[in-house]
């Protein structure tokens, strides 16, 4: 793009200011046409009646179009400027899109939830200078949700459930996949087996929840069982039970949705200890073997040490994804016959008893978990550089 | 040497049976799923889905009439060389031979009596009905085991099915685009503090999304963007944005730099070299977020519940199958059907681009 200093020398001081003003008016025109032709969309998307294809296609069109024309359009206006104030404003115009949303979504609502959490359900006042003027509010409760968090029923149930979602879930994701990833090395149809081992993480919470829930179908006892695991129950002698609803046997009944979760889990740990057994230097075992070592000794004294990492990072990975479980429990059982957990209290006080103060105070104990693990996590991910 | 030999061949046998045994298990829940959703709903209602494999089942033979056989109910009868009273029999007796097995069906005065032999069969009717009222919402008409019919409304699916197209789509490309001109200005522009804002950026991966869920649905109620597309766009983009940042980076920053310098030297912008190199060298990268990007958009269900619920007119698949859990929980013919329309797209995703797949989901493992 041209600027004004590489303008022809001959232009009268007139014709200068003229194409001043048609250029700052062109400047203002593209950006109100980019934003009338978005608003338009908009307008469309919420009020049309059009067929359901035609507001997706529009909809798709619009939202991905949008976001390119916007970049364009300040891309656009700052090249515009003089090319020490292209070098200044540029930067901003890649990062500060990404920097804007971080802060809107992420940074910023850790400290409204933090600021919320301090306020019972009728929350925080509408405007926070206003606490200066009128005084904290009648609804301001300090610490309290925090403390009713470690002291309330259910809230306990939840972290003790939590406890067996990370020991059971990540412990048994880790193993099974060790275990699928050392068979499948050996064996010539390596690549179908992962594919269907795999192949879990490709169903979402909710269709996971129906597959599970058709597994522990029960009916009564005198008639097929159509679920397999009760099917395999009675065939075997056993009695007939809705097993993750079965509260004889609580806390125990949770390991029945946890089961689900090592199901989805196991691939992606499986691919994780795949790669890093293949970079075991062959010459270690065949060392190994030389002098004489069992299998079970190579697999113990030297795979094991050898992807000693990745072990680790692969079990913090599934601890915080155990910790922020939220929607197999929220189908299977909706937190009912003692299966509640964090994430389920959260959306149940936020979004359905309508205390966010206490929801808040919950996701932020939820952070509070999850920091030390994400930063070693962070750190380990870096020096392997999975990606 | 040879008992070696054998012993390897013994070993690798046992590796592969239990290999064999784990990905049956791993495999069995879907295939149950996969099976059941094209059996009819009677079918799935009375027998298990593994009846489709060839099996033992009694298929009777033999219709006797208790009268006309000379029967007195309230005596041990002896039928076929079973011999039982008549409660025994209501419940089936298996003769002797353990071939044959006799059962009263009905009361004592008009019942009948059926004979069953032990047979290898198969349960293979299937039936693409389950589809039909799941995609179209036709309404479905059986006839109950008393002789009555009971017409039962369909699930239409495909409008959820289209709403997370519109939802998935955008909120895939959104994030990608705007962090891939983050992640280009991180590795080749210099502005003041680029080191501190992309550790700004890389320490709000450990926010979990459950935190910012309660200020961004007062923001949205605030915007009147509440219940549209855009409000899921825009959290899913908030959301998964740290990542992809973060992973852009790492890629972009290995690129060649001597390629990108000559380039400038040619008097290129960086808006050009952005579009014309960095895009496309980025491909292998930006496929493998994209993948797992919409994967984890199309198969969320909190996010959507938060910020589309209330609004049924774009209702996303997994809340419609999750509302027939939770109404239907036991219209296994919907839900099998219905739970598979909704996995469909990202098995296909899954098989036809499997390498940038697990890429893809590895990487983004570490989702806030």
């Amino acid at each position: 793009m041209q600027n004004i200093d590489t303008t022809p020398q001959e232009l009268s001081t007139g014709a200068k200011i003229v194409a001043a003003v048609v250029r700052i008016a062109v400047a203002i025109a593209i950006p109100l046409l980019a934003f009338g032709v978005l608003y338009a969309g908009f307008l469309f998307l919420r009020d049309s009646e059009a067929p359901k294809w035609l507001v997706v296609i529009v909809a798709v069109i619009w939202g991905v179009g949008g976001v390119a024309l916007l970049y364009w359009v300040f891309n656009w206006l700052v090249e515009q400027l003089p090319d020490n104030w292209i070098a200044i404003l540029q930067p901003f115009v890649f990062v500060g899109p990404a920097l804007f949303i971080l802060t809107w979504f992420l940074a910023l609502p850790t400290i409204r939830s933090f600021w919320i959490s301090l306020f019972d359900r009728a929350g925080p006042p509408d405007s926070f200078f206003s606490i200066f003027t009128d005084g904290m509010p009648a609804s301001f409760v300090g610490l309290a949700n925090y403390k009713a968090i470690f002291t309330e029923r259910l809230m306990r149930e939840a972290f003790r459930n939590n406890i067996l979602w990370i020991v059971f879930g990540s412990t048994f994701s880790v193993i099974f996949g060790l275990i699928v990833a050392v068979l499948a090395d050996r064996s010539r149809w390596e690549r179908v087996a992962k594919s269907l081992v795999f192949l879990p993480m490709a169903i979402s919470f909710v269709g996971a929840g129906v597959i599970w829930n058709f597994m522990y179908e029960v009916r009564p006892p005198n008639i097929p069982q159509i679920g397999l695991v009760n099917a395999i129950v009675v065939a075997l002698g056993g009695e007939a039970h809705s097993w993750p609803a079965y509260t004889a046997i609580s806390p125990w009944n949770n390991l029945f949705l946890i089961v689900i979760v090592i199901w989805l889990q196991v691939g992606f740990s499986m691919v994780l200890f795949s790669a890093a057994l293949k970079g075991i230097p062959e010459e270690l075992m065949e060392a190994g073997r030389i002098d004489g070592a069992k299998e079970s000794q190579i697999f113990f004294r030297i795979m094991i040490p050898y992807i000693r990492g990745t072990i680790i990072t692969v079990w913090t990975t599934i601890v915080i994804f155990t910790l922020k479980i939220f929607d197999v429990v929220w189908v299977m059982t909706g937190g009912q016959f003692g299966t509640e957990v964090i994430a389920t209290q959260f959306y149940r006080q936020s979004f359905v008893a309508r205390n966010p103060g206490y929801g808040s105070a919950i996701a932020i104990i939820l952070l509070v978990a999850v920091i030390p693990v994400m930063i070693y996590n962070l750190r380990q991910f870096r020096e392997q550089e999975a990606f | 040497m040879g008992s070696a030999k054998s012993q390897r061949r013994w070993g690798r046998f046992g590796i592969n049976l239990a290999l064999l045994i784990l990905v049956l298990a791993w495999t069995i829940p879907t295939l149950g799923l996969f099976v059941s959703s094209w059996r009819s709903r009677l079918d799935i209602q009375t027998s298990g889905w593994w009846t489709v494999f060839p099996h033992r089942a009694w298929e009777t033979v033999l219709v006797l009439d208790p009268g006309e056989a000379g029967l007195d109910p309230d005596t041990v009868m002896e039928i076929e060389g079973a011999t039982g009273t008549f409660e025994e029999l209501r419940d089936g007796v298996v003769a002797d031979d353990g071939k044959t097995q006799v059962t009263w069906i009905g009361n004592k005065r008009n019942g009948r009596i059926e004979v069953q032999e032990l047979v290898w069969t198969v349960n293979w009717d299937f039936t693409t009905e389950n589809y039909q009222e799941v995609l179209t919402g036709k309404e479905f008409t059986f006839t109950q085991p008393d002789g009555t019919t009971t017409t039962i409304p369909g699930e239409n699916m495909t409008d959820s099915f289209l709403n997370s197209l519109a939802v998935a789509i955008p909120a895939t490309v959104i994030p990608i685009l705007i962090a891939a001109f983050a992640a280009y200005a991180f590795a080749w522009m210099s502005f003041p503090g680029r080191k501190l804002l992309f550790i700004f950026v890389v320490a709000l991966l450990v926010v979990p999304l459950q935190l910012a869920l309660v200020p961004i649905l007062q923001d949205f109620r605030a915007l009147g963007i509440n219940g549209e597309f855009m409000s899921v766009w825009l959290a899913h983009t908030g959301f998964g944005l740290a990542l992809a940042v973060y992973l852009l980076f790492n890629y972009v920053v290995t690129l060649p730099r001597e390629m990108l310098e000559s380039a400038f030297i040619d008097g290129a912008s960086h808006f050009t070299v952005f579009r014309r190199l960095v895009l496309p060298l980025s491909v292998p990268a930006l496929a493998s977020f994209a993948i797992f990007q919409f994967l984890w958009v199309w198969n969320d269900y909190l996010v959507a519940l938060i910020f589309l619920g209330g609004t049924q007119d774009k209702e996303v698949i997994t809340m419609r199958l999750a509302g027939i859990v939770g109404s239907r929980g036991n219209d296994w013919h919907l839900l099998t059907a219905g739970a598979f329309i909704s996995m469909l797209l990202p098995l296909l995703v899954f098989f036809a681009l499997q390498r940038y797949f697990v890429r893809g989901l590895t990487a983004g493992s570490v989702k806030g």
